[in-house]
């Protein structure tokens, strides 16, 4: 799984640039605006799915046993999978089911589990990491150990077992979808703490307690603020790590389940199908593969922009005035 | 190696042009230094003093600046030597010494294999030579020891010990020059007498040329024969030390002269080992004036001269509750309960626990009267800012009390981290009205603009963003702020170490006018000795976390009880060259001394 | 180093708790769900009395705590089983029996070890030579054709699932050009040059994408170690560029990314059921699928345990490796 690489809250203590200011340095980005054109291409293509199959004039989950050579035991017939003017992207071996359709559909399941799952894990992860760096020293130590615990849990060990004894009546996207979220947040509260740590030391705040706000005041009114550009970054980056998380399970076999279709689940069976039929493989593969190069482009283009460091690195003798704070926070501040 | 012809200057720099990007940081210099002379390089922030040393090493080369003129160091044409003829000169004819020491330091590699492996660089040897050679030049900057030392890390040593460890490596290969880029400024007071002892006896006894670059006039004073005062790329003044500080020629070396806090505006000459307990001013401290009084080494020093904001600035710096109307003297008052905005008892804090606990503060005792400024001075590591923060209530004492009379408020030290770079300064200075409940924009706005033109800023600039402000400013609404809040007491924490000297001189005037206004009580938290004389009626001295002296200003100044105090004292660079080597002489006595 | 030793010993009993809250977060999952295990052990055909029978001996019918207390108790004294004609003795470390095949689940998972074991270690070599050498090597040459070029083929790599970069692989290498042998697994006792050949692909799909992050973590850590102040001290002493890269920037640059891939290799145990799952190889994650369709549940905690030990453990080797190789690190 492709963990996207923490930043913690390295760049929290100076500005990041005003709002029009970042979509400019972001437009000013070509890849990204391609990128960001592509993944548009893409959810909209998910958005329009029923009218985009109404329009083929296929369904996702229509059998067509006269499409495949049941002597072969189902590769489709014709030319590259199937492919024609009722077909547009061919039909699935063994059961005939339109590819587009199926395609189309699924880039709804796959995108919808991420985005969600990404939501919950961002406010998941603000809540929780506040609570640790403003709760008090008992707040903190349950936060991390949670953390400690969560962090050595391997995320598809827990994913296999809780699906394994989780009620059928919970529908499998939601389900998906909450053990992604509930398995990952603990990037984004890492990034808060940290971040909401090293402002906390800051005259600013100092300066605003002794105004008389409260805590909670001052999370809004000082930390939360500057703390929204670090975990932008990082919540852009999820989404993609998502999608990957989502077609790792469905790859495994228990994640989405059929008939409803998702990329990673169609390349479970396209794996033994992939000399027969090679655009069944090549078509979802293709498709998580643009998916999540496009988002990773779209995340490293919006830090590129909320990065107040940004072109002022190489200086001779920029001071690196952040000490390490502890060995495996450096560790992924490097990583940014 | 180039030989240098006999007689040649050491260091030939004519018509330097330095620029990075738009910015010129160095606009047409020149000068020259002799074999064996010192030349002290001195100006404000952005004057473009730092660039110009590093030019002479070509340290500029290929990191995108532009630079002209020629610069000739030990017979090398800087701007046209090849890149090996650069590494000769680096290190080997030339060495150069750090501002901070801890970073300029690798920390993978024991500071022994740091020297010899600059060593081996420019002579060769083997391993064993180079670290013998290590050894030596670490014993000879002081190190005591140095076998053992120099198999340790540089995070092992402490500031002083890892800036001499620094001047060691630039010793290892006998170079010609020392090119000293603030080598003390982030160092306490009296480790940086003993650095610059330790540069001062390093030329005498090597014959080092030696180019220090600083911004404190009283460390070049201290250092050396001849200085050139820089301003915005330029030259403003050059000559020999003595007489450019005594008589300064240009009105702006006169106005940075003038805002220089002094630590005694009258210092007879003394004779060493006396000089902590001379008395500079009259006994008992009753007239505030005869302390104060011009220094006859300084004339030049003229307050009436310079512009108009630093000579207010001076005259104003010196706030005292004996001129508030209706007061009585200090002595009667002390005894007075009513007054007291502050009084702390048996205040302690510590952090850490079991074996890594320290005592951060200790069992301090203080108050503080209604007009009255009360000054804490020490060096770091001294608790000073961890008591500052109790005393408002930032932090929670471990041990002992505080009672307030009234609202306390903070001014800060760093003028970047204490405004909110995402509001606006106007924002920031009606927080205090905010949080207290007061939601009518109107009024909200009149106040604010009313607490901006009170600290001389302009009103109008309510929605202006910190980042368009200088360090000075932005103190300035710092000060605002803390006002907004009608507070009986200000805990200025270093409120002024962050800025050029010329602004401190504003801030702290603008502080004591404030207090001469509003009858305000101040805690003036320093490192800086003149400036805490400059601005306090009593002075508490702190070390390790105690109180070690306490009284009026006039009193510990002038005659100081404590040693500590006396050694405190005795490190403050002089801004008259004469008199900082009868200082220093002082010093290496009273080092022999202890030794004894 | 009294301070290093009393580090160790926070970081072992840190490790110790993680552990034991992992092994009640694995029970609770696992018996708050609905659900007849002893239905499940014994199959759909279980007569009533059969799953009774089952149900006794697996002592499900004890209270959770009580479960969770022998389960502990073996782990650190041993406990007795009994089987049909005896008294089976598994002793300490015991993490139980499997409810199906009565094997011992320590005995299962370290002969599953090896194989995920050959699998972590190669990629690991893998990816660190390749990831490291990038990200020096864009690093030096910042600005460039090459640097562009470099950045581009990481973002791909990091943004490309396994199961999809292994698929192709398979596709181009192995089917179509028939350049390597399909990926399977032979112990490496049985045969080297056979474990070498089989495990090949595997390793560089798993080490293609570690690396891309690794090359872009070695970069910017270069980058920023070029900028610290000692790296100009030594440039104003006369060093070559050659000596400050080589020396003073690379080590301070690479000792966290080493740790960090401590860190990553230790995850790794638990993450690579993917690889396993698509290459066929018969290792540690593969039989935690299988254990959860069975719901053999003591054979899951073992190696959620087991490979939550190995994350602990590769926590405090990336610590300890990281303060080690800069000592400024306070270690607490």
């Amino acid at each position: 799984m492709s963990e996207a690489l923490l930043t913690t809250g390295a760049g929290v203590t100076t500005p990041a640039p005003g709002g029009r200011l970042f979509w400019r340095r972001l437009r000013a980005q070509r890849a990204v605006t391609a990128a960001a054109a592509v993944f548009a291409l893409l959810v909209l293509v998910a958005l329009a799915a029923p009218l985009l199959t109404a329009l083929e004039g296929q369904n996702p989950n229509a059998y067509h046993p006269a499409l495949v050579d049941s002597a072969s035991g189902g590769v489709p017939i014709g030319s590259f999978g199937g492919i024609s003017g009722e077909h547009w992207l061919g039909v699935e071996p063994q059961t005939g089911r339109d590819l587009f359709a199926r395609i189309v559909y699924g880039a709804r399941v796959s995108l919808g589990v991420a985005f969600v799952a990404t939501l919950i894990q961002v406010a998941l992860g603000v809540g929780l990491g506040l609570f640790a760096a403003l709760g008090g020293r008992w707040a903190d130590q349950i936060v991390s150990r949670v953390t400690d615990v969560a962090a050595a849990l391997p995320m598809l060990v827990i994913t296999l077992g809780l699906l394994a004894v989780a009620p059928a009546s919970i529908p499998r996207p939601v389900l998906i979808t909450l053990i992604i979220a509930g398995l990952g947040w603990f990037g984004t509260s890492k990034i808060v703490r940290a971040g909401a740590l090293s402002l906390k030391t800051l005259d600013h705040v100092s300066a605003a307690r002794l105004s008389g706000w409260g805590t909670w005041a001052i999370a809004r009114r000082e930390l939360l603020p500057a703390l929204a550009a670090p975990v932008i970054t990082y919540a852009v980056l999820l989404v993609p790590s998502n999608v990957v998380a989502e077609a790792a399970l469905s790859f495994l076999g228990v994640g989405i389940k059929p008939p409803t279709p998702s990329w990673g689940q169609m390349l479970t069976d396209a794996n033994t199908w992939y000399q027969a039929a090679p655009t069944y493989l090549l078509l979802p593969a293709g498709l998580l593969f643009i998916t999540v190069l496009s988002l990773t482009m779209i995340g490293e283009g919006v830090r590129t922009a909320l990065d107040p460091r940004a072109a002022s690195r190489l200086r001779v003798g920029t001071r690196n005035q952040n000490k390490p704070t502890g060995p495996i926070e450096s560790l992924e501040e490097k990583a940014s | 190696m180039t030989p240098v012809p006999a007689g040649a200057p050491l260091v030939e720099v004519t018509g330097l042009h330095i620029s990075f990007g738009d910015v010129r940081a160095v606009d047409g210099l020149s000068f020259t230094l002799q074999p064996g002379a010192a030349l002290g390089v001195v100006g404000e922030s952005g004057s473009g003093k730092s660039a110009s040393a590093y030019a002479l090493l070509g340290l500029h080369r290929g990191t995108g600046a532009r630079v002209s003129g020629t610069i000739r160091v030990a017979g090398i044409d800087v701007n046209a030597a090849s890149d090996a003829e650069l590494r000769s000169l680096r290190g080997g004819l030339a060495a150069m010494v750090f501002q901070d020491p801890l970073s300029s330091l690798d920390p993978y590699y024991t500071i022994g294999d740091q020297i010899a492996e600059v060593y081996r660089v420019h002579k060769g040897g083997s391993r064993r030579a180079a670290r013998a050679r290590a050894i030596t030049v670490l014993d000879r900057v002081g190190i005591p020891d140095a076998a053992r030392k120099s198999r340790s890390r540089p995070h092992e040593f402490s500031g002083g010990m890892r800036q001499r460890a620094l001047i060691a490596m630039a010793l290892a290969c006998e170079p010609r020059l020392l090119i000293a880029d603030e080598p003390t400024t982030a160092l306490d007071v009296t480790v940086q007498a003993q650095i610059l002892d330790l540069l001062h006896d390093l030329r005498r006894d090597e014959g080092l040329g030696l180019l220090l670059v600083t911004h404190d006039v009283g460390v070049a004073a201290e250092s050396v024969d001849e200085v050139l005062v820089m301003r915005a790329g330029r030259e403003v003044e050059r000559g020999p030390v003595g007489p450019v500080l005594a008589s300064p020629r240009e009105p702006y070396t006169k106005a940075l002269l003038s805002a220089v806090p002094r630590l005694s505006p009258a210092l007879p000459s003394v004779t060493p080992g006396a000089l902590p307990r001379t008395p500079f001013a009259p006994e008992g401290g009753s007239s505030s004036n005869a302390g104060r009084a011009e220094d006859p080494a300084h004339p030049g020093a003229d307050r009436g001269a310079g512009n108009g904001a630093t000579s207010h600035a001076r005259s104003a710096a010196v706030p005292s509750p004996r001129r508030l109307p209706g007061r009585g003297g200090v002595g009667e008052a002390s005894a007075a309960g009513g007054d007291v905005v502050i009084e702390a008892v048996g205040l302690s804090k510590s952090f850490g626990r079991g074996r890594a606990a320290f005592d951060a503060v200790d069992g301090v005792d203080l108050h503080v009267r209604r007009g009255e400024t009360l000054g804490i001075v020490g060096e770091s590591g001294s608790g000073k800012t961890t008591l500052g923060r109790m005393l408002v209530g930032l932090l929670e004492p471990s041990a002992g009390h505080v009672t307030r009379s009234g609202d306390v408020q903070m001014v800060f030290q760093d003028p970047v981290s204490s405004l909110n770079p995402r509001r606006s300064i106007g924002e920031s200075v009606a927080d205090p009205l905010r949080a207290a409940g007061e939601r009518d924009d109107t009024r909200i706005r009149a106040r604010v603009a009313e607490l901006l033109a009170r600290v001389g800023l302009d009103p109008d600039r309510y929605d202006g963003y910190p980042h368009e402000f200088s360090g000075g400013q932005r103190q300035r609404v710092g000060i605002a702020r803390a006002l907004a809040a009608e507070p009986k007491l200000i805990v200025c924490d270093e409120p002024v170490s962050a800025l050029d000297v010329t602004t401190q001189a504003q801030v702290t005037a603008l502080l004591a006018e404030l207090q001469r206004e509003l009858g305000l009580a101040l805690v003036f938290v320093a490192h800086d000795l003149a400036v805490v004389r400059q601005v306090s009626d009593r002075v508490a001295v702190m070390r390790r976390g105690r109180i070690v002296e306490e009284g009026e200003v006039d009193v510990v100044y002038g005659a100081p009880k404590d040693p500590y105090t006396r050694q405190l004292l005795a490190a403050v660079p002089s801004l008259d060259p004469a008199l900082a080597a009868v200082r220093r002489a002082a010093r290496r006595e009273e080092a022999h001394v202890a030794a004894a | 180093m009294n301070g290093f030793t009393g580090f160790l010993l926070r970081r072992i009993a840190g490790a110790v708790l993680v552990l034991l809250a992992l092994s009640v977060v694995v029970y609770a999952v696992f018996y708050v769900a609905p659900g007849n295990v002893a239905q499940i052990v014994c199959g759909e055909r279980c007569s009533p009395q059969q799953v009774a029978l089952v149900h006794d001996k697996l002592g499900l019918g004890d209270p959770l705590y009580l479960q969770y207390g022998h389960f502990i108790q073996g782990i650190f004294a041993g406990r007795d089983f009994s089987s049909g004609t005896g008294v089976v003795h598994c002793s300490a470390p015991c993490l139980g029996q499997s409810y199906r095949t009565d094997e011992q689940v320590t005995d299962l998972i370290f002969g599953k070890l090896p194989v995920t074991g050959s699998l972590v270690i190669g990629a690991f070599a893998l990816w660190l030579l390749i990831g490291v050498g990038t990200g020096v090597l864009s690093a030096w040459k910042r600005g460039g054709v090459v640097e562009r070029l470099l950045t581009w083929l990481t973002l791909a790599g990091t943004s490309t699932p396994v199961f999809v970069i292994g698929l192709l692989l398979i596709i181009v290498l192995c089917s179509t050009l028939q350049w390597l042998p399909f990926p399977q697994y032979v112990p490496f006792t049985d045969n080297p040059e056979q474990w070498f050949w089989g495990l090949l692909l595997p390793w560089f799909s798993l080490a293609l994408i570690e690396s891309a992050k690794y090359a872009r973590l070695t970069r910017s850590s270069m980058l920023e170690t070029l900028a610290e102040d000692h790296v100009r001290t030594f440039r104003a002493y006369g060093l070559t560029e050659r000596a400050i890269v080589g020396r003073h920037a690379l080590r301070g640059a690479v000792a966290p990314v080493i740790a960090l891939s401590a860190l990553d290799a230790g995850t790794m145990f638990g993450s690579a059921v993917l690889t396993e799952t698509l290459f066929g190889i018969p290792g540690i994650g593969r039989q935690l699928v299988e254990s959860v369709r069975t719901v053999d549940l003591p054979v899951v905690v073992g190696v959620v345990l087991t490979t939550g030990f190995f994350v602990v453990l590769a926590n405090a080797v990336a610590d300890v490796l990281y303060a080690t190789a800069d000592r400024r690190v306070v270690l607490s």
